[in-house]
């Protein structure tokens, strides 16, 4: 927490830290920023493991980017080969074999509680690059850090999640970081992929301000911020459901024709037609500028992991 | 104790006679605390005698096995309305009303196949944290699902 601060610390689940850690964790990101397409030379002596069980192109990349830009090296594997080690050996014995090679894991695996699992086995600090359906707190700190560099507030603003609210592990993290700020969330999803009790329990207990709806449109023009997350056909029993879902979900011109002047779309990427092509052109289009910062993000993340604060 | 019940089964020596357990579950009580009838002390029950609290409720006497007051207040989990009586030489040396613990390791099966505690293949016990006691309600510390009362006696093979 707050106390402990960053150094040498696990990233399981953001609610491990508080706004203060936030803030530490941005300011040192803007200072990233100016390094992100060169380098700074202060992990040399560091070696970084990624274990990707399950595959992940952008966040395994933003992570190994990260780490080569502050000077450290990058071990690990990812997909098929995850899959291969997966037969012979359990996931506590590959953590232990990484343990022993790198300062740090990043550990991406389907299943839920992986990554505590691995930080409970591991001495070096384990970062959580997504488990499960439930926590991805690297992207939720990122889409925090982006809200943040748009607006230079988080709080006061009506920051609106689109699409599937019950799966998306993405939704589940950035619910949580958004609980330290004083924002109104606007949850939209189709009934079917409504958030999980667990998480509605958690607003409530955090006395947040949220409501729900089905259509965009109700809430559209009340939004500062549009998060959308992809929502996946296999969650649908019936595939003409799922057609008539994508539709109505879908963000595009006509729905932003609506949207406050200044409203920051954002998306965790990759898409798949949720958000139209058109929209990329508009001043609303954040979603790239949320991708690229990935990297200056993770930057700051791994050096107040791996070094400490100055 | 009246002399109709001491008809039913005779005071014990040393050992923990747990009470006012609802009718029809002490022999969960039993497997709760891992106490199968084939280690050898000697184990009685009654069931669904009698009771001014609770209509009627089962008795579990333990003789000669040793029980941690940890170990007893998982019986809360089934059994909240539970006494504990700790016998030695024939007196009641003390009682207490079973508490559900903070933390449970280990006992309970957590509902979400997707959870890591469910793979047999890594070396993890399942760990719960009590939210709430009235009702029940405990967390999954790996993967965040709630139990209620209704999973749990489901994972235990109640009801
Ligand atoms: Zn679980």
């Amino acid at each position: 927490m707050g106390l402990l601060g960053w150094f040498n610390h696990d990233v399981i689940t953001v609610l491990d830290f508080n706004r203060e850690d936030f803030e530490v964790l941005f300011s040192e990101a803007v200072n990233m920023e100016k390094y992100a397409k060169s380098r700074l030379d202060i992990l040399n002596d560091k070696v970084l493991a990624l274990a990707f069980f399950e595959p992940s192109t952008r966040t395994r990349l933003s992570f190994e980017t990260a780490m080569l830009r502050l000077g450290g090296r990058v071990i690990g594997f990812s997909g098929t080969e995850a899959t291969s080690m997966a037969k012979g050996e359990n996931l506590a014995d590959t953590i232990r074999m990484l343990d022993s090679y790198a300062n740090a894991i990043v550990i991406r695996h389907s299943l839920e509680g992986a990554a505590k699992f691995a930080a409970e086995i591991a001495e070096s600090p384990v970062i959580n690059a997504g488990d499960g359906s439930q926590n991805h707190p690297t992207q939720a700190m990122l889409d925090l850090y982006t809200i943040w560099r748009e607006f230079n507030i988080i709080d006061g603003l009506s920051i609106g999640i689109l699409g599937d609210l019950k799966y998306a592990r993405v939704v589940n993290s950035l619910v949580q970081a958004l609980s330290y700020y004083k924002v109104k969330l606007h949850l939209i999803s189709p009934e079917l992929l409504k958030p999980r009790r667990e998480l509605l329990e958690f607003m409530n207990s955090r006395g947040m301000v949220y409501d729900w709806t089905d259509d965009p449109h109700n809430v559209i023009g009340d939004l500062d911020v549009l998060y959308v997350v992809r929502i996946q056909r296999e969650r649908f029993p019936d595939p003409i459901e799922y057609e008539r879902v994508k539709g109505a979900y879908r963000v595009d011109l006509k729905l932003l024709s609506r949207a406050k002047p200044n409203l920051v779309i954002l998306h965790p990427l990759p898409r798949v037609d949720e958000v139209d092509f058109t929209v990329d052109n508009t001043h609303y289009a954040k979603y790239f500028r949320q991708a690229g910062l990935g990297v200056p993000l993770r930057m700051a993340l791994l050096k107040l992991i791996l070094k400490g604060g100055d | 104790m009246s002399s109709k019940k001491e008809l039913i089964i005779s005071k014990i020596r040393d050992g923990v006679v747990i009470d006012h357990i609802p009718a029809g579950r002490a022999l969960v009580v039993l497997r709760l605390l891992g106490i199968s009838g084939r280690e050898g002390f000697r184990v009685a029950l009654v069931m669904n005698v009698e009771s001014r609290k609770l209509g009627t409720k089962d008795i579990v006497k333990i003789e000669g096995r040793e029980l941690t007051k940890d170990e007893l207040n998982l019986v809360a989990l089934v059994a909240p309305t539970a006494t504990v009586n700790i016998i030695r030489d024939y007196d009641v040396i003390s009682k207490f009303k079973v508490v559900v613990p903070e933390v449970i390791e280990g006992l309970i099966k957590c509902k979400n196949p997707r959870c890591i505690t469910n793979q047999q293949r890594e070396p993890i016990r399942s760990r719960f944290r009590v939210v709430s006691r009235d009702p029940l309600k405990i967390v999954c510390e790996y993967c965040g699902t709630i139990h209620e009362l209704n999973d749990i006696e489901k994972s235990l093979g109640v009801s």
